[in-house]
């Protein structure tokens, strides 16, 4: 089937409901209204109130009762309405939700999904296009995943679920609704905690992940055009980062560019500058470079697209690398 | 022991918890035995034994020119959006009475902490309209000077004014500008926020603060009957003025459609903030007739009749009935009033579509007091980047 994005975790929750009678979902506005980006839309009506439920207006409220329900036997699948509220939440999410296995010496799992759809470039107002991730990856005891295009939507949600860690599971919001892509419900997904080279290349490994995986693969074939050749590689997984697929490409490369929305500072590109150097230092042509959101608050939207870290940015970093 | 039922044998649209009728009563739609009302939805004054006001002709029609006005900014801006002009407007049809009633009732020194819905009270406050479509425009994340308006910026995370609001009506026990018994001195804060909100852990701390340091804050609940597609019973079991009590100050539920009753209510709050007595809960009970903003589809979750019994309730419609029927405003009086919401509606418009976007660099600006050398070398480079497509352009 044709999925959206959005579509494709929809199904692959539905499909999680179904599977498992202890699975639960919870969050603002996720009942009747579908969620603000409709992708519980639905479930409610299908699965009724006790299992998608419409919580009240309290992000730490949400987490923390969802605590008690996965301490209870319950897999709770939580919906954070934009990045930017997940704040609220984050003393929960941090200080119980990450900690509960190693304080109960694994007596007491935390088999939690956080599901926040992330990043900008959707125009809207404050605290709606954040990328939070570096601060749940820095966290010990949680997993962090992104997905980036409707069929790794549909598997890793439900493998997120699945999962007996908490698992902060990060929906690029920008492309909600964008490009429908083939979604095969037989086939077998790869891992959930793997990353996956997406256009093969030979000159320079960009690393993406989430929104940026797009704006990646479109960077690879304008430089395609130019005689360049670009390795894509889709991390999808953030922690615990799955290095042999990088490392082996960024060998046969020697350069990497590291490519996130989020501010450069300590983001993720740092961890994987810092890896890529220590594990293939000889292998490299030229330091790696990263492109991302600069480190001032989230702008307002009319000048994001210059925050953003656009086709441009990703291609000038590119180049920069080529030329050392 | 309690037993627990078979959560099996609940039909998928079984809610939790007792019948709301048998907590509320039947006349909560109407906001139930409490509800202080001094306008009725028909427009006849009635009186209270707690709280009045005594308007001269002229304020009343100050009142309806404020509320008249605000609804044409909101309507002009909704419609901007629509073309495009905006990325997202946060609609307060219907509440202009509320907005208005406490924007009113405030003094200059006092101190509002507003929500994003807050349009009406930032009208009183002297906060030219066009900033708040700026910042619905995206061109910046609020373009008044709070302190020169006393009115805070926007705040869209929920409920974290609130704490703000306690906080700088802390700093005001602290000056010595609480009951002085000078009435040009003596100053209090206001603090909005909607019926959602009032699950937030952060409100709920504001109460907490409030109270043990007997802060000069009012906290203004407007309750509009839906957090986005959420109805008042997901986020209470009793009514939202009653929480006060457990928080050990009074709670006031008003009607938000009515100006005057709000004016009263407020005026009155406002007062005993100022002198020192402390804080004070209004629940205006309000409904909010549009969609959450601009983005929402309510006809997803709530009844058109829902919004048809609420239209009969109109704030406006109201107070010109009672204008009317008593002599208070002419017909010129009205005429005028509609001519001048055409060219607010007229300046907003040209004022919006010719707002320049930004200067790309202003992303470098005011993150710090004292600019870190690091965060400089980065917007020197990304000005040479920009540079650079220029020269090659050239
Ligand atoms: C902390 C936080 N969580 C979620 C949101 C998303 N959100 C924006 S408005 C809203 C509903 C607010 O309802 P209410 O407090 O009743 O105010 P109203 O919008 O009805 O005026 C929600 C959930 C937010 N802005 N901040």
């Amino acid at each position: 089937m044709r999925l959206t994005l959005a579509k494709a975790l929809n199904a692959g929750l539905r499909r999680a409901l179904e599977d498992d009678p202890k699975v639960l979902l919870m969050g603002e506005d996720i009942g009747r209204l579908g969620g603000v980006f409709r992708v519980t839309d639905g479930l409610q009506k299908d699965f009724g109130e006790d299992r998608v439920i419409d919580s009240p207006l309290a992000e730490s409220g949400i987490v923390g009762t969802a605590v008690g329900l996965a301490l209870r036997g319950y897999r709770p699948v939580v919906e954070i309405q934009f990045d930017g509220f997940v704040y609220p939440a984050y003393d929960q999410i941090v200080s119980q939700v990450a900690k509960m296995r190693y304080r109960s010496r694994g007596r007491s799992p935390m088999p939690m999904v956080i599901r926040i759809p992330f990043g900008g470039g959707i125009g809207a107002v404050e605290h709606h296009s954040e990328s939070p991730e570096a601060q749940f990856a820095h966290t010990p005891g949680l997993k962090v995943v992104a997905c980036s295009n409707p069929a790794d939507a549909y598997w890793m949600i439900q493998q997120a679920i699945a999962s007996d860690d908490p698992v902060v599971f990060l929906e690029p919001k920008r492309q909600y609704h964008a490009d429908k892509a083939e979604v095969d419900e037989a086939a077998t997904p790869p891992p959930l905690f793997s990353s996956r080279v997406v256009r093969a290349g030979s000159d320079v490994t960009v690393l993406a992940y989430g929104p940026t995986v797009r704006t990646a693969l479109r960077a690879a074939e304008a430089a395609a055009g130019e005689g360049r050749s670009m390795e894509v590689v889709d991390l999808r997984t953030l922690s615990p980062l799955d290095l042999p697929p990088v490392l082996e490409s960024v060998r046969r490369t020697g350069r990497a560019v590291v490519v996130h929305e989020a501010h450069v500072n300590l983001g993720l590109g740092a961890e994987l500058a810092a890896r890529i150097t220590e594990e293939c230092f000889f292998s490299l042509e030229a330091p790696v470079l990263r492109v991302g959101g600069f480190d001032t608050p989230y702008p307002a939207s009319r000048i994001e697209e210059h925050f953003l870290p656009d086709l441009d940015r990703l291609l000038d970093a590119v180049d920069r690398s080529l030329a050392f | 022991m309690t037993t627990h039922p078979d959560p099996a044998a609940r039909t998928a649209d079984a809610t939790f918890g007792p019948d709301l009728v048998e907590v509320f009563g039947p006349s909560q739609a109407d906001g139930g035995p409490d509800l202080v009302q001094l306008l009725t939805p028909e427009g006849e004054r009635v009186h209270h034994p707690d709280f009045d006001v005594d308007l001269t002709p002229e304020e009343l029609r100050g009142l309806y020119r404020d509320m008249a006005l605000v609804r044409r900014l909101d309507v002009e801006a909704t419609a901007l959006q629509r073309h495009g002009e905006l990325g997202l407007w946060a609609q307060l049809l219907g509440q202009e009475a509320a907005q208005i009633g406490c924007g009113r009732a405030l003094a200059p020194q006092d101190f509002v902490f507003p929500t994003y819905r807050e349009h009406g009270v930032a009208w009183c406050r002297d906060v030219d309209p066009l900033h708040l479509l700026g910042l619905f425009r995206g061109v910046d994340h609020g373009g008044w000077d709070p302190a020169a308006h006393g009115f805070g910026l926007y705040t869209i995370v929920i409920g974290a004014q609130t704490l703000h609001a306690t906080g700088y009506a802390m700093g005001l026990q602290r000056d010595g500008v609480v009951g002085t018994g000078d009435a040009a001195r003596d100053a209090a804060v206001i603090a909005h926020f909607g019926d959602g909100a009032s699950s937030q852990g952060d409100v709920n701390e504001a109460f907490i603060f409030a109270a043990s340091y007997n802060a000069p804050v009012v906290f203004f609940c407007q309750n509009n009957q839906w957090a986005i597609s959420e109805p008042i019973e997901r986020q209470t079991r009793i009514p939202l003025f009653q929480r006060a009590l457990g928080f050990g100050f009074p709670g006031i539920r008003v009607d938000g459609n009515d100006v005057l009753a709000t004016l009263a209510v407020t005026r009155a709050a406002l007062q005993r903030a100022r002198e020192g007595q402390g804080p004070t809960l209004i629940e205006a009970y309000t409904y909010r007739m549009g969609a959450h903003t601009t983005t929402d589809d309510p006809t997803r979750y709530r009844l058109s009749s829902d919004v048809e019994r609420w239209k009969l309730k109109d704030p406006i419609a109201r107070l010109e009935v009672h204008l009317k029927r008593n002599g208070l405003a002419d017909a010129a009086f009205f005429d005028d009033v509609a001519a001048e919401a055409d060219a607010l509606g007229a300046r907003l418009r040209a004022g919006c579509t010719a707002m320049p976007d930004p200067d790309p660099l202003a992303i470098f600006e005011q993150v710090y007091a004292e600019v870190p050398d690091e965060l400089v070398a980065q917007r020197d480079g990304y000005a040479a980047y920009l540079d650079s497509f220029e020269e090659a352009g050239r």
